[in-house]
């Protein structure tokens, strides 16, 4: 029985040629059904790639190189179109970053919750509707049937990130992508946000892929952590570990870095420039020992 | 675009002249045969060159005089109105269609369409537009459909053109990314999700050609490209008027200002949608 996800060796980079960058130097991850895994690291660990590479919305540049993204034992990277599509929005679905721009400003509430519901389910146009008003009760949004006809500009970042959650529960999927969703949100809104996503993750069993910065959330909501740098998976462990016994030195410094309420700001310690810059040096280094064992980078052979 | 876009608009004085012109000329074209005082082709040589209202020697009747074989030119202007709102209304759809269409194929897919596009619409814009609708109207032979199929021929790279800028702006927008992360396949992302935020666009171009259609037409009429001569065409009046304009001035000068009227018209309901419509001038 294979895991529910499991990515294997996976290389991404942005670009062509010798303009090609590396983003993702050979990522693994195990996710089972339930599972509620953080995807840790700071800006530019290649985080926020790993879900959008997942979910098939990698911006026209990026391309995968290497490795395999295994839904169900089946390669969702190297699926045709057709069947790839059917899985998204029923199998795997997203809660986005941005609530504010991640809603079609031009389209009704309904419209846009009914849409994934009458894609997968095949719902018609009325059932659809009733099911709408459902999942906006089921995300605690007073008033379903006034949102239902309101246009996202009229909503508050709160809501709209209710009502996207709600699409993304909406055919029950076995997997959410979760990049930042706290990210945009006020601080106080951030709280009944993760309790919300916690507690509808809980209810229906649906794995979650954490993607965040905040080693705070991720004691509240996950069970297993990986901790990424410069495209890398540092240290991969239940949560208890990672918090009780770090074992990389990364992510001790990303600990102290993290700000704590019962620590004054001044015992934040930055990450210490000398290990960022030590982890960059062993990427570099393994661009080039695959550069030098005629790996493909840029879709051709390095130049010897 | 909801209730508000449309309050925000009525209030625009642009867009209230706009329509002020828009709504005459669709009241003459529709009710020509109604408002009309007399027949438009009716000849009656004996009250020909009879002048405006205004001027000494006017012949009851005829409130705008008549031209050269006594025809009644208020009457012929508004008959003219009918071609005009034709011509611009046909090739404004039949131009927008094809355009938008292209437009938003290039831009969404990218690649190999988007590069046969493009250098399409390169080459197109390279030729000087009116002079390629009258070897257009030249080879396929005069007459309106001819008329209308050179504008649509020309003048779909206008809406390609925008339309293919902003599906590039759209596509890079967090909610195309959320339509495919929930299944939707490229031509439902394209045309329902993308399609829908460029409406407000597609209303500006939309009105701005259908002045410019109106411009082409009187350019083919006046070079006896369009419809039968004899028949009341605004440019067909010109050509016509051009020739007396020593003895009657006003029977060019009078179907000049409906053409004037008629574009500037047009031209602002144009720019104050785009005021009132658009968020990057709104800003």
């Amino acid at each position: 029985m294979s895991a529910l996800l499991e990515i294997r060796d996976l290389h991404l980079e942005i670009g062509t040629g010798r303009a090609a960058l590396p983003v993702l130097r050979g990522i693994d991850l195990v996710l089972e059904a339930g599972e509620v895994l953080g995807l840790v690291g700071e800006s530019g660990a290649g985080k926020t790639m790993v879900g959008k590479a997942l979910l098939g919305i990698l911006p026209p540049a990026a391309r995968i190189t290497q490795g395999q993204i295994l839904y169900q034992g089946r390669d969702i990277a190297a699926m045709p179109a057709k069947p790839r599509l059917a899985l998204l929005g029923r199998d795997l679905a997203m809660i986005p970053q941005d609530p504010m721009s991640s809603l079609n400003p031009v389209i009704r509430i309904a419209g846009q919750i009914t849409d994934v519901l009458r894609r997968h389910l095949g719902l018609s146009r009325r059932a659809a509707y009733e099911r709408a008003r459902a999942l906006l009760e089921s995300v605690h949004i007073r008033e379903p049937e006034r949102v239902l006809r309101q246009y996202p500009h009229e909503l508050s970042g709160g809501m709209r990130q209710r009502v996207l959650i709600a699409i993304a529960f909406a055919c029950r999927p076995k997997l959410i992508v979760a990049d930042e969703p706290t990210t945009a949100l006020d601080v106080t809104v951030q709280r009944q946000i993760l309790r919300l996503i916690r507690d509808l993750q809980a209810n229906s069993a649906t794995a979650l892929l954490f993607v965040t910065h905040d080693l705070g959330l991720v004691a509240k909501i996950c069970t297993k952590v990986s901790v990424m740098h410069a495209g890398r998976i540092l240290e991969a462990a239940p949560v208890a570990q990672v918090f009780t016994r770090p074992q990389h030195p990364y992510t001790s410094a990303l600990f102290a870095a993290t700000p704590r309420y019962d620590r004054p700001a001044e015992a934040l310690t930055p990450v210490p420039e000398a290990l960022t810059a030590r982890l960059w040096a062993e990427a570099a280094a393994y661009d080039a020992a695959r550069a030098a064992a005629g790996v493909a980078v840029g879709g051709r052979a390095a130049d010897a | 675009m909801d209730e508000t876009a449309w309050r925000r608009s009525l209030g625009n004085p642009r867009v209230l002249f706009g329509l002020a012109v828009l709504a005459l000329l669709a009241l003459a074209a529709l009710g020509a045969p109604l408002i009309a005082p007399q027949n438009p082709l009716h000849q009656d040589l004996l009250a020909s060159f009879a002048p405006p209202f205004w001027h000494a020697g006017v012949v009851p009747g005829h409130l705008l005089g008549t031209d050269d074989l006594g025809r009644d030119t208020l009457s012929r202007l508004i008959y003219g109105a009918r071609i005009a709102l034709t011509v611009a209304v046909i090739s404004a759809t039949a131009a927008g269609l094809i355009g938008t269409l292209l437009g938003l194929a290039a831009g969404y897919a990218g690649g190999l369409p988007d590069a046969i596009v493009s250098r399409l619409v390169d080459v197109w814009m390279a030729f000087p537009p009116v002079l390629l609708s009258i070897v257009l109207v030249a080879v396929i032979g005069a007459g309106l459909e001819a008329v209308i199929l050179a504008i649509v021929i020309v003048d779909w790279t206008r809406f390609c053109r925008i339309v293919r800028a902003e599906v590039l702006v759209q596509r890079e927008q967090d909610y195309v990314a959320a339509a495919v992360a929930i299944g939707l396949g490229p031509w439902r992302v394209a045309l329902q999700e993308i399609l829908r935020n460029l409406l407000p666009t597609l209303i500006v171009l939309f009105t701005l050609e259908m002045g410019i259609a109106i411009t082409v037409e009187a350019i083919l009429s006046f070079v006896g490209l369009s419809i039968a001569s004899g028949a009341p065409s605004w440019g067909g009046m010109i050509a016509e008027g051009r020739l007396y304009i020593h003895q009657a001035w006003w029977l060019m000068t009078l179907p000049v200002g409906c053409i004037i009227v008629s574009v500037l018209g047009l031209n602002a309901l144009g720019d104050g949608l785009r005021q009132t419509l658009d968020p990057l001038v709104r800003r």
